[in-house]
């Protein structure tokens, strides 16, 4: 520990370097990883995003050229994708939080001894592998499965409709998804709600439904905000559920970049995507926290 | 600094300051607690006796300034160095341990290795001996209390540091752990510093108080001392109550000051004249003060024209606010012993007082 | 009555909730026990065949080797990469907080897709492709970020008087660290590394992007939804959900024990 003199009437002791250091050495190896496997590799495809095919046309083979155009016409030819993508994204969070703020509601406030069992359930789907829970819904909603049975037996469904290759199920599935990623961060805001501030709420003459508009909901946002992030993020760039439960009409941005990858080799235009995407995420992040006023994201 | 030579002796801080930026909490404190004694760091919250507490565990490092325990300077001496140890307010016991491994964790530490021996007797020193393989989870707020204070003695350290460590506790626990504290104090012999906003917790405890305010000390002395001879206002009002009332110095008698007390001629002893002027605030304590009916004749000091305001019922005593024709209202307290007169709200009443237990402070002082 | 429903609506509702999330789960535990070949979509009858008969399919235990392979190791290295971060974040106050905070959190934000494209971008323009490799560096490096949130909630509900009471009692930095605060943390690192390999061995796109000829268990279900899914992939999704479900109770059980008398 190093201690600076200045006169003898003033010894001052200067703040332990000691623990800077110590920080740092924690810090590296995690950030290096980092740097070198997430950030370079991004700034990588961003280099490759504006590279043209070479002259000798070969397959893979791609010269820097710095065509920024690539990026329009990256967009408008998958234009229609990136909508889609979107809109997908926008009804699966809204479907999610629809579904998930009650369910949050009633396991931090309504649940009892069956607290912690709940939780485990709504966790439950992380421990089987999402592929089989998505094919599991494609049978469920198949041609051969129940639902499709009694919705034509209740005559909802003509004799010969299906549900799955549809938007309806690509939503549903991402929908499905994302239940866990919106429920617990809304649990855990709900959670930490001292119910002395419901009580005091009751107390100043507000009825259940004035004292959840104006003391549990607002107090619940970074709750909502998270899992709103969490959701939405993820299920725009998805391209699984697509495949599965959809047909080539349901494609979103994430099946695009997917094939432009391993189908047609086509790298600059996968890159000049993945950007659009992700920048368009980005914007919509610092616009949504700039609103919803959260900052404390990690 | 040497680990076999046994460091003891008094405590000594000399020009201990510390700052938090432009924060001064502790401004260039100097003083000396005997070894073997019990003192108390009095003030409010924000007075800085917490921060002077830690600087002694070193727990947070002074500013400037040295802190010595007999000739040892452990200033640059950290925290596990130090022959220190502390009860930390909210007990701080380790939740993943038992009592028993509590307790032996400075022992342990330390590199003794049978333990079993000093944990025994420590634990049976706090009557908790039965509770060794619990955890602290399982333990009410008082049985913790006792088993952070094991924690502490078990070591036999030079110095025993208490951060308001009764502050969890309800009254009576409270008045009860008191007096065990004191107790095991002069049982074990070692100097205990305890840090408390409680005045009555410090008078009831300590052989020394020292009051702080603001990062200072502003009076250091036994409990008597203090309460009976307060040197500034801070300190008069913080331990107990008192009156000040404004009064001038006309002239001198013997070994008194005759004073002007808003029309009346009182005495002061010199000996109670804290004041540099001679315009003075007269300080009287509540309990000093002897209520008579307005017919009485009386000698002495005496303040005529009072009128009772308010009278509130504390069992052990009454308390009567007495507003004196110069409307300023003042505090009496009677023990209810059938001393005092039979009185209701609204009697003329005139105040009575012994001298010597006036004391007179600067006219301007806060 | 009406009052009873309007109690309790919100419970009937969680619990049909509960019900809806666990029905995919319960068709893929249904469905390891069809009588089926290779197309396990329409229910043919009961068999234990295929809980019999795990690896019949071909390629199948050989991805899911792969799958443990990837995990474990990667489980391993971000743990400890991921709380390092945690406790430099949690207790020093150091420089470039925002920045780190960033980088951490990007990862996230970033979507799969792009995260597995970027990878193998890299990786081809240096010459090393795809293969187990590529993807355990992948898998290490997406885990990271969720180890450090795990990690970092636990080392903040850390009471620093807790330390500072071990400080007090003769225990140097070292010592702190191994007796008072690594037991303490300890859970959430667990938890930490339970959730990495939960990420690890569920991930598809990004080791789909990585991978090359390598199959995980994750891909082999892909591959094999096109011509139709052994009921042995079911039987492994079961067997995944069981052990991890306990996992989850066991530990519960273990930190209710913690607090009471050993």
């Amino acid at each position: 520990m190093s201690i600076a003199h200045t006169s003898s009437s003033e010894k001052v002791f200067a703040p332990a370097k000691k623990s800077h250091r110590t920080a740092y050495l924690l810090l590296a190896p995690g950030l290096v990883w980092l740097l070198i496997f997430f950030a370079f590799p991004l700034l990588n495809l961003a280099e490759t995003s504006t590279k043209t095919p070479a002259p000798s046309f070969e397959t893979g083979e791609f010269v820097q050229t710095f065509r920024f155009a690539n990026f329009i016409d990256a967009f408008s030819a998958n234009q229609e994708q990136f909508f889609r993508s979107f809109f997908y994204a926008l009804c699966a969070t809204v479907l999610a939080l629809a579904i998930s703020y009650p369910l949050a509601y009633a396991i931090a406030f309504r649940s009892g001894v069956w607290k912690n069992f709940m939780l485990v359930m709504v966790i439950a789907p992380f421990f089987t592998s999402f592929l089989l829970r998505t094919l599991a819904w494609k049978q469920i909603l198949g041609a051969e499965g129940p639902v499709v049975s009694v919705l034509q037996f209740l005559r909802i469904l003509p004799a010969d409709a299906t549900i799955t290759a549809t938007a309806f199920s690509v939503i549903m599935g991402l929908t499905y998804n994302f239940l866990p990623f919106m429920t617990l961060p809304i649990y855990a805001s709900l959670d930490r709600i001292d119910y002395r501030l419901l009580e005091a709420s009751g107390d100043l003459y507000a009825n259940s439904a004035t004292t959840f508009r104006k003391v549990t909901l607002p107090l619940s946002m970074p709750g909502v905000v998270a899992g709103t992030l969490l959701t939405f993020i993820p299920a725009s760039g998805d391209y699984i559920n697509a495949q599965l439960l959809g047909s080539p009409d349901n494609f979103m941005i994430g099946n695009v970049i997917n094939s432009r990858f391993f189908r047609v080799v086509d790298y600059p235009t996968a890159a000049s995507l993945s950007f659009i995407l992700m920048a368009s995420i980005l914007v919509l992040i610092v616009i949504y926290i700039r609103r919803a006023g959260t900052d404390e994201l990690v | 600094m040497s680990e076999k030579k046994k460091v003891e002796g008094d405590l000594r801080l000399d020009q201990v300051s510390k700052t938090f930026g432009d924060f001064v909490a502790v401004d260039d404190l100097s003083l000396v607690i005997p070894k073997g004694s019990f003192f108390a760091l009095l003030g409010p919250s924000g007075c800085g006796k917490t921060t002077t507490l830690r600087m002694i565990a070193g727990l947070e490092e002074p500013s400037s300034g040295k802190i010595l325990i007999g000739d040892t300077d452990i200033t640059e001496a950290k925290a596990h160095e130090r022959p220190v140890n502390t009860v930390f307010q909210n007990y701080a016991l380790f939740p993943h341990l038992t009592i028993f491994e509590n307790v032996a964790f400075g022992l342990r530490r330390r590199g003794i290795k049978d333990v079993n021996e000093a944990v025994e007797k420590v634990l049976n020193l706090v009557e908790l001996a039965h509770l060794k393989n619990r955890k602290p989870g399982q333990l009410s707020g008082g049985q913790q209390q006792r088993i952070a204070l094991a924690r502490a003695v078990v070591n036999r350290p030079a110095l025993l540091l208490l951060d308001e460590p009764l502050g969890a506790l309800d009254l009576k626990l409270r008045r009860q752990m008191q007096i065990e504290l004191k107790w095991i104090q002069t049982e074990v012999g070692i100097t205990f510093v305890h840090v408390t906003h409680d005045q009555e917790e410090a008078m009831t405890m300590a052989d020394t108080i020292a009051v702080m305010n603001n990062g200072r000390i502003e009076q250091m002395g036994s409990p008597a001392d203090l309460y009976e001879n307060p040197r500034t206002v801070f300190v008069a009002n913080f331990l107990g109550q008192s009156n000040f009332i404004d009064g001038e110095v006309e002239a001198s008698d013997g070994e008194n000051l005759v004073v002007s007390l808003k029309g009346s001629k009182i005495a002061l002893p010199k000996s109670r004249n804290n004041a540099k002027s001679s315009s003075l605030k007269l300080g009287i304590r509540p309990e000093k003060f002897r209520l008579h009916t307005a017919d009485e004749k009386l000698t002495g000091n005496f303040l005529e024209g009072g009128v009772i305001t308010d009278i509130s019922f504390f069992g052990v005593s009454t308390q009567y606010l007495v507003e004196m024709p110069w409307k300023q209202e003042l505090m009496v307290f009677e023990q209810n012993d059938g001393g005092a007169p039979d009185l209701e709200k609204g009697d003329a009443v005139t105040l009575s007082w012994e001298p010597q237990f006036t004391f007179a402070l600067d006219g301007d002082a806060k | 009555m009406k009052h009873w429903l309007s109690k309790n609506l919100i419970r009937i509702y969680a619990a049909a909730a509960i019900f809806y999330i666990l029905l995919p789960i319960l068709y893929t535990v249904a469905f390891s026990f069809n009588d089926a070949d290779k197309r396990n979509i329409v229910w043919q009858g009961f068999t234990l065949s295929a809980w019999l008969n795990p690896c019949e399919p071909i390629g199948i235990c050989e991805a899911l080797g792969n799958s443990f392979k990837v995990g474990i190791t990667a489980t391993i290295a971000s743990t400890i990469l991921g709380t390092m971060i945690a406790f430099a974040l949690g207790r020093y106050n150091f420089r470039g907080r925002a920045t780190t905070n960033l980088l951490i959190f990007l990862p996230m934000a970033t979507p799969e897709v792009v995260l597995g494209a970027s990878l193998l971008s890299m990786f081809i323009n240096i010459q090393i492709g795809a293969g187990l490799v590529p993807v355990i560096i992948a898998h290490i490096m997406f885990c990271i970020s969720f180890v450090v949130v795990t990690v970092k909630a636990r080392v903040a509900s850390l009471d620093p008087k807790l330390e500072e009471a071990a400080r007090d009692l003769y225990a140097n930095e070292w010592e702190t660290f191994r007796r008072v605060t690594f037991p303490l943390v300890a859970p959430g690192i667990a938890a930490a590394a339970l959730l990495a390999f939960a990420l690890s061995f569920d991930d598809f796109i990004i080791t789909n992007f990585n991978s090359g000829t390598l199959n995980t268990f994750p891909e082999y279900v892909w591959t094999a939804s096109l011509r139709g899914v052994p009921p042995q992939a079911n039987v492994i999704g079961t067997l995944m959900f069981v052990i991890a479900l306990a996992i989850v109770f066991a530990g519960q059980v273990i930190s209710k024990r913690r607090q009471t008398r050993r």
